[in-house]
């Protein structure tokens, strides 16, 4: 893209667009082919200075039977943003476990784009955001399958919670299918802390800050299960804890 | 060891206690018993501190301080605890986990050192086995997918483990099967029945009082305490409804 987006542009229309024009023209997005039956795993902890512009754009393509699996905590800049842009040739499998925290006047977006190509491939999203301040959080997530590519099985899971009136979330699935015989589930909700909840936390010694932590933590819960390596798993908790103690 | 003086309470903008007053010494237990919406649970929660139930006249003394003045997490680090009648579900959050940053909450705020993951254990494992609950329950989400009478057994657990010096137990015994209610009584006896603790029990029906004896009870009507008297009245109330003895 060498024009600067527009409230038009379907992908940018939550974005901060004078952030954008801060650091435009984007760079060319990084390229990550997985070679047929391979699989790669990719951990991306976007937690740049609070008045940076980070713009990630990522193209995935997965040849017949390769696996993705990646996991983004997207929580610093003034802008964050992680594009992923999949293309997903027969039987591969593309994972996507992501959490986005943000306060302030921050603006967060994950925007992903499954191209479903060819049959049998299956996809899994799962993005959990935690909002507060002013900040917003957007999802965007686009599955696109094609005549040709039937048996898909592409899931999304949004979920949201505000932690402020003056909080924004936007999930936005959106589906382009011209096969017939696929699967593609998605479910998003929006939610406060649940204050019943807290009270019972509370009820039993813990001080407000930590039993809401304590809901938070439970609410990103599983999205970084996946993370096969002990410590690198460790580390991507360990952010997330501290951008939640940071909202608190 | 409490002393309510005429409290008033209200939730939005609806006055529901009318000036009850009301003093449990320790080593003692008491037993609030009243029809439905004579406030009872309002009570429990205006004991707790939940937010939304504001007090508008009236005072609360716990052991010389002033109850009212303290936050919920507080009023548990001074020896308080509440049994809830609807115990919530908290999806994520092991039983372990949750209770072990309680516990080590309240001590911090007594002043005293935490407890090691396997020291809490170890606790947690014998009041499990007390109440004839599956310490395998004790890695499960907290309250998530159990019946109505593990939910009551898993406070019972709590309060094992949280030891409090003063339990308000809001219908504890509601939904509990014959063998439930048994374990439950057992573990409050247990647990609290002794001289420097005391136990308010809030109740419907007298069969509670079969397991846990209680040494005052109370009939909580429009409000306000409406009679006194020693363990026969809850038989008198059982035999002759709260309409008769209220009158």
């Amino acid at each position: 893209m060498s024009a600067l987006p527009t409230r038009r542009d379907e992908a940018w229309r939550y974005s901060d667009l004078e952030a954008v024009a801060s650091v435009w023209p984007l760079p060319a997005p990084e390229v990550i082919e997985v070679a047929a039956g391979d699989s790669i795993t990719r951990v991306i902890v976007q937690d740049a200075a609070a008045d940076a512009t980070a713009i990630r754009d990522i193209q995935v393509i997965l040849h017949a039977g390769a696996t993705a699996t990646f996991h983004v905590l997207n929580t610093g800049g003034k802008l964050g943003r992680v594009a992923i842009d999949v293309t997903c040739h027969e039987g591969s499998h593309f994972e996507l476990g992501a959490a986005m925290l943000g306060a302030g006047e921050q603006t967060l977006e994950i925007v992903t784009t499954l191209n479903h190509i060819e049959p049998n491939a299956t996809s899994n999203q799962m993005v959990r955001s935690v909002l507060g301040g002013h900040a917003t959080g957007s999802y965007l997530g686009k599955v696109a399958v094609a005549r040709d590519a039937q048996k898909t099985d592409a899931s999304q899971s949004v979920k949201a919670m505000l932690l402020t009136r003056t909080a924004t979330a936007n999930a936005k699935p959106e589906l382009e299918i011209f096969a017939d015989d696929v699967k593609c589930a998605h479910g998003a909700t929006v939610g406060e802390l649940d204050k019943t909840g807290l009270f019972y936390l509370e009820s039993r010694g813990l001080p407000p800050a930590e039993a809401k932590a304590l809901l938070l933590r439970a609410f990103i819960g599983s999205v970084f299960d996946g993370i096969a390596d002990d410590a690198e798993r460790e580390s991507v908790e360990a952010a997330a804890q501290a951008a939640l103690e940071r909202m608190l | 060891m409490l002393k309510i003086e005429n409290l008033h309470a209200e939730i939005d903008g609806k006055e529901i206690l009318k000036g009850l007053s009301l003093t449990v010494n320790a080593g003692e237990v008491h037993a609030i018993m009243g029809p439905n919406g004579a406030g009872k649970s309002t009570l429990g929660y205006v004991l707790g501190g939940r937010p939304g139930y504001e007090v508008t006249a009236g005072s609360v003394t716990f052991n010389g301080i002033d109850l009212l003045e303290l936050a919920p997490h507080e009023r548990a680090a001074a020896g308080l605890f509440l049994g809830f009648q609807y115990p919530v579900e908290i999806p994520g959050v092991s039983n372990v986990q949750f209770l072990r940053e309680a516990l080590n909450a309240q001590r911090k705020g007594r002043g005293e050192g935490p407890l090691s993951g396997a020291e809490f254990l170890k606790v947690a494992r014998a009041q499990a086995a007390a109440i004839g609950m599956d310490a395998e329950m004790l890695k499960r989400p907290v309250n998530v997918g159990f019946s109505g009478g593990e939910k009551k057994r898993n406070e019972m657990v709590q309060m094992g483990i949280l030891n409090p010096k003063f339990a308000i137990l809001d219908e504890t015994d509601s939904g509990l099967d014959i063998d439930a209610l048994r374990a439950v009584g057992d573990g409050i006896n247990r647990i609290m029945r002794a001289p420097d603790k005391a136990v308010l029990l809030i109740t419907h029906y007298q069969r509670l009082l079969d397991y846990v004896k209680p040494d005052v009870v109370h009939v909580l009507a429009g409000g306000r305490i409406v009679k006194t008297g020693g363990p026969e009245l809850a038989l008198e109330l059982e035999a002759a409804g709260y309409a008769e003895v209220t009158a």
